[in-house]
């Protein structure tokens, strides 16, 4: 029901920000963070920015998920 | 540590905390997504025989009443009106067909943000523009700020059919009645964004049931998981969040305040759950004017569901999808009955998009 | 852009003076080939085998323009790929323009160039074509119609039947692109994205498999409906299953990341420059080199295997996590989920 992405916001007028998620670029509103700030890293549900996210708890999800890539890349093979 | 080490371990112990309690545990999930979620990583099939994972009335699109879904049809048979809605809601049926066939009209337009629905009417002064308000907590703050945006531009045209629904009270309902064999809840990481962690804690006060908060990548599922089993075999009943990212105990205030100043909580109508006290938004008097049900002079009331249909029981978790005789014979994803199969979020379309069927 | 762009008129395709000024003006030049030239009713071809492959595609992709391609560039490779997979190297096509009254010159002109260039790049000749104009209203300014013929290649037998368990799926590169990039582009789904579509003709790829290895089964390339549509039609032809790993398909994160913001499943995004293979396990290895050592097959990758069917054939996914599910064919159209 809350699809939700991380995103970073890299322009910021009023509550109209320009956020990027791995390269895509959206337009969000701040309305309701109104501590945003550019540079910050937000969640983006149906065009508004929702919730900060914790930059070092995020990248513990992100750098396992590359750490599973990078062990898989030595055999290419299904395991199941 | 190595995802694959902290995988295991998760399943660890599950394994150890269901051999301790040597009886079936079973857990609710009331979310949509973490309900795709958990099927489309496949992590029912990692988990032990003792675990029940139940799917609950977490999908807004599926608890929407029938009412609710025939008084949108209505709506969208006026030529005056253009409906604005959620890709979520085109396809589910109402007596007479879903939005999806009467998109050929052109006066249904799919919109991904309540703003884009305001700018509708702002393009559209000929026309009045309904947007379709589905959602749980996670979406109805974007409703909020927009009505309050309309309010102050003072956008005539442009209006809500409001189906917002809270959680908690869906929550209790359940085990106040409808389903008491659920041992703990898995709980919403996006809605606790909104509405905090701390919203929760007046289940495990009341009831007694562990509450974990969880996000929807599968290791957080599964870490959900395991806390919770850990709590079940300790006798323990807490609040926890381990979606540290995102959710803090208060949750985003901005956001509930807005809600809180757009919004009352009525009871309202759930489908296969029926009448739950304070559990859906009407909008407020002072924003009548862009209140769709007042403007058009529509009822709330509840519709009949088709017969031989089973969403509620599903809803409640008293069934599998697969239990259902419609499953997969006359209810499929190509040519749905109920809204559990026609919501992408649906428990049966879940179960038919990514299980076994028979 | 001109102020007033010179537009095409329902007259360009009344088959008078303007259609004869159109063909020879605009279209014939940019397809400069003898055989066009004549302009005769039909091509006279003579083909060096009369084993050859035949098939015909429509184009009706809005929008026209997309990041790596437009209509035109996709109405060559389409076709040419159709021809590539089924174990045939491709050398002609028709050319059928269905074009809307009021359509700007211009953009006709780009999209000429553009199947212009695919064709010299596929080494392909346009032999025959057919240019209509309909009114206003009656088509999303351009439909195109491709057919095309390709030289069997010899000692390849390809078919359902030919699949055996143990067979291995081979997938050339990475999924979604395509899907992904119109669904960024289309109007209402406003964001930019360094997205683009993976529009390419893989006959150079394909016929250079064919000719090396022997004991390529089947090859399909996976437009609408994705990867998943493929391998369920796949079980669904051949009675078997199919188990693949999550972990060996190769996704761009920002296809990923906009698939996740929208609620799409890359599995059933549209793939217009990629080719599933299924080999027999001993031709493998070989097709899995083969392709990373050419430009058009860098990510290829071993996704998964043939296995016998339980009680149906299905196609079944070991997922990052190491669970299980089922993979079904797609319902037909993607739509935007929020909540």
């Amino acid at each position: 029901m809350c699809l939700a992405i991380p995103a970073r916001i890299i322009e910021l007028e009023e509550d109209r920000a320009v956020v990027d998620a791995m390269g895509n670029r959206w337009k969000a509103k701040t309305t309701l963070l109104p501590d945003a700030k550019l540079g910050d890293l937000v969640l983006v549900h149906a065009g508004f920015a929702i919730s900060r996210v914790d930059e070092e708890e995020a990248k513990k999800t992100w750098e396992l998920f590359a750490e599973i890539e990078n062990f898989e890349k030595t055999r290419n093979k299904v395991s199941g | 540590m190595l995802m694959l080490d902290r995988i295991a371990q998760a399943q660890d112990t599950i394994a150890a905390a269901c051999r301790k309690l040597g009886r079936q545990i079973t857990i609710m999930e009331v979310c949509g997504t973490h309900t795709v979620s958990i099927f489309r990583s496949g992590i029912r099939s990692t988990l032990p025989d003792g675990l029940k994972l139940l799917s609950g009335p977490g999908c807004p699109v599926c608890v929407t009443d029938q009412g609710y879904i025939d008084a949108v049809l209505q709506l969208a048979d006026r030529p005056d009106c253009l409906i604005a809605t959620y890709g979520d809601m085109i396809r589910v049926p109402g007596h007479n067909g879903s939005l999806e066939t009467r998109a050929s009209k052109g006066n249904v337009r799919v919109v991904l943000s309540s703003e884009d629905a305001l700018q509708l009417a702002r393009d559209n002064p000929s026309q009045t523009v309904v947007f379709i308000a589905v959602g749980f907590e996670t979406t109805t703050p974007a409703t909020a700020v927009v009505v309050k945006e309309a309010a102050r531009e003072g956008i005539g045209n442009f209006c809500i059919l409001s189906g917002h629904k809270l959680v908690i009270p869906a929550m209790r309902a359940l085990l106040s009645g409808m389903n008491d064999r659920i041992d703990a809840f898995l709980c919403p990481g996006h809605v606790s964004a909104i509405i905090g962690s701390g919203a929760f804690a007046e289940i495990v006060a009341d009831y007694g049931r562990p509450c974990v908060v969880a996000g929807f990548e599968p290791l957080q599922i599964l870490e959900a998981l395991a806390e919770i089993c850990r709590q079940l075999a300790a006798g323990k009943a807490e609040v926890k969040s381990i979606y540290r990212a995102v959710v803090t105990e208060k949750g985003n205030t901005a956001a509930q305040r807005v809600i809180a100043e757009c919004f009352d909580a009525v009871d309202g109508y759930w489908r296969g759950l029926g009448k739950i006290a304070q559990s859906t938004l009407a909008l407020k008097a002072e924003y009548s004017q862009f209140d769709a049900f007042k403007r058009f002079g529509l009822a709330d009331v509840p519709g009949k569901d088709t017969s031989g249909c089973r969403c509620g029981e599903v809803l409640c978790g008293l069934i599998e999808p697969i239990q259902c005789p419609l499953f997969g014979r006359q209810c499929t994803t190509q040519k749905p009955v109920g809204p559990c199969m026609v919501s992408s979020e649906g428990t049966c379309a879940a179960w038919y998009k990514y299980g076994r069927r028979s | 852009m001109a102020a007033n762009p010179e537009r095409i008129l329902l007259a360009h395709g009344g088959g008078g003076q303007l259609t004869n000024q159109l063909i020879r003006e605009r279209i014939v030049p940019k397809f400069r080939n003898e055989t066009l030239a004549e302009l005769t009713d039909a091509a006279r071809l003579t083909l060096s085998s009369p084993a050859i492959c035949f098939t015909t595609d429509s184009y009706v992709v809005k929008p026209l323009f997309f990041k790596g391609g437009d209509i035109g560039k996709l109405a060559v490779c389409g076709t040419v790929n159709d021809l590539a997979v089924s174990g045939s190297k491709p050398m002609v096509l028709s050319l059928a323009l269905i074009i809307e009254e009021g359509f700007e010159i211009e953009l006709l002109e780009q999209i000429l160039q553009s199947i212009s260039v695919a064709a010299r790049e596929n080494e392909v000749t346009i032999v025959t074509g057919d240019t209509k104009t309909v009114e206003r209203g009656s088509a999303d300014g351009l439909f195109i119609n491709t057919s095309g013929i390709g030289i069997r290649l010899p000692n390849v037998e390809l078919g359902f039947g030919k699949i055996e368990v143990g067979d291995q799926v081979l997938l050339s590169g990475s999924i979604g692109d395509h899907g992904m990039t119109i669904v960024s582009q289309r109007e209402g789904i406003n964001f930019e994205s360094p997205l683009t579509s993976d529009c390419a003709g893989l006959a150079e790829l394909t016929c250079a498999l064919f000719e090396k290895v022997p004991g390529i089964r089947f090859m399909r390339d996976p437009t609408r409906g994705g990867l998943a549509a493929t391998l369920n039609e796949v079980v669904e032809a051949s009675r078997l299953g199919i188990e693949i790993g999550e972990r060996a398909i190769p996704v761009r994160p920002a296809v990923q990341a906009a698939a996740d913001m929208l609620g799409f499943d890359v599995l059933n995004a549209a793939n217009e420059g990629k080719f599933v293979a299924i080999v027999s396990p001993q031709a493998a290895p070989e097709c899995l080199r083969l392709c990373r050592a050419h430009r058009l097959g860098r990510e290829a990758s071993i996704i998964g295997g043939i296995v016998p069917a339980r009680d149906v054939p299905l196609v079944e996914l070991v997922t990052k996590i190491g669970g299980r599910r089922i993979v079904q064919m797609p319902y037909g159209r993607e739509l935007p989920r929020i909540c």
